[in-house]
């Protein structure tokens, strides 16, 4: 199986996301954010870090960079898509995800690790994963606070579609404790917390972030 | 010619960047200001004439890409720059 990893002038986390692919025995497949295609890739990750240096909002330019085209028609036909922070952004940026993310209610940076409750263990990239399971795995962004009007947070509630929720304190606003959450068909995820580097106990506080990256064999193998 | 494309984050949406603006002008002794809301504006040079059609197409821009109406407002108005007004 092939995992993409979108690269974008900006994108830090793009060595790390490359290196959990391979952890959990796929392949991963380096995209450039001017490619008109994705190389036949079977699933595709978005990277976290500073895309076009959060110029204008954060995502609002990738959105729109040119292997966004084929990304989005993919996802609408059910390519599995995981946004990782700055990638979670760019998804809500492109519609492919509701809400948007703003500054962190506190006012500075977060980088903490940071304890998760998987809330919907059938997704995609969460199937490895148990319902109420809790996880930890680093948070690290200015502006991760989770907004959305308030009828799509409840019918987000209702359809089970909050992925993961922020177990403690809130640490950045995000309404309703959001930190990662699904489309219609659960096979895009975005989410602020960093699950690529919590792969592996050298490099991370554990490696309660695999489940992530390997959920999607089986997603792909399935359908 | 210029439009000036103004935005701002919706009245629900927190803004941060305001609350910190205002503590700074509390501590700096302008202590009459009681709230700040911070947003943006665009300067947009256009060229031709700005007719109903040209200002349809900006304000197509200012919602595809220089807002986001998720979490923001935004007026569109032909105008002069901030250097013109204060020449």
């Amino acid at each position: 199986m092939r995992v993409g990893i979108v690269t974008f002038p900006g994108s830090l986390d793009d060595r790390d996301a490359a290196r959990a692919v391979r952890f959990a025995g796929a392949e991963p497949v380096a995209v450039w954010h001017g490619d008109d295609d994705l190389g036949g890739v079977d699933a595709v990750v978005l990277p976290g870090g500073f895309s076009y240096g959060d110029y204008l909002r954060c995502g609002a330019i990738a959105r729109f960079a040119p292997v966004m085209r084929t990304l989005v028609e993919r996802a609408r036909e059910g390519m599995p898509v995981l946004g990782i922070c700055n990638g979670f952004q760019i998804l809500c940026e492109a519609h492919l995800l509701p809400g948007a993310l703003i500054r962190n209610d506190v006012q500075t940076f977060v980088c903490r690790d940071q304890a998760l409750t998987v809330e919907n263990a059938s997704t995609a990239w969460t199937s490895d994963y148990r319902l109420g399971q809790q996880v930890v795995v680093p948070l690290k962004s200015g502006e991760g606070g989770y907004v959305a009007p308030q009828a799509t947070l409840d019918a987000l509630e209702g359809e089970g579609r909050v992925v993961v929720r922020y177990a403690g304190s809130n640490p950045n606003g995000s309404l309703r404790d959001i930190a990662g959450i699904t489309s219609e068909n659960g096979r895009v995820v975005g989410l602020m917390p960093h699950p690529e580097h919590a792969i592996d106990a050298l490099t991370g506080p554990g490696t309660d972030g695999l489940g992530f990256f390997s959920s999607v064999l089986a997603s792909v193998v399935s359908a | 010619m210029s439009v000036v494309v103004e935005v701002m984050p919706k009245p629900e949406i927190l803004d941060p960047q305001g609350q910190a603006v205002l503590r700074a002008l509390h501590r700096l002794g302008f202590t009459q200001v009681a709230g700040v809301r911070q947003g943006k504006r665009f300067e947009l040079e256009v060229d031709g004439e700005i007719d109903e059609e040209a200002l349809a197409r900006i304000e197509e821009a200012a919602s595809t890409l220089l807002a986001n109406p998720v979490i923001e407002d935004h007026t569109v108005h032909v105008g002069a720059t901030v250097h013109d007004e204060t020449a």
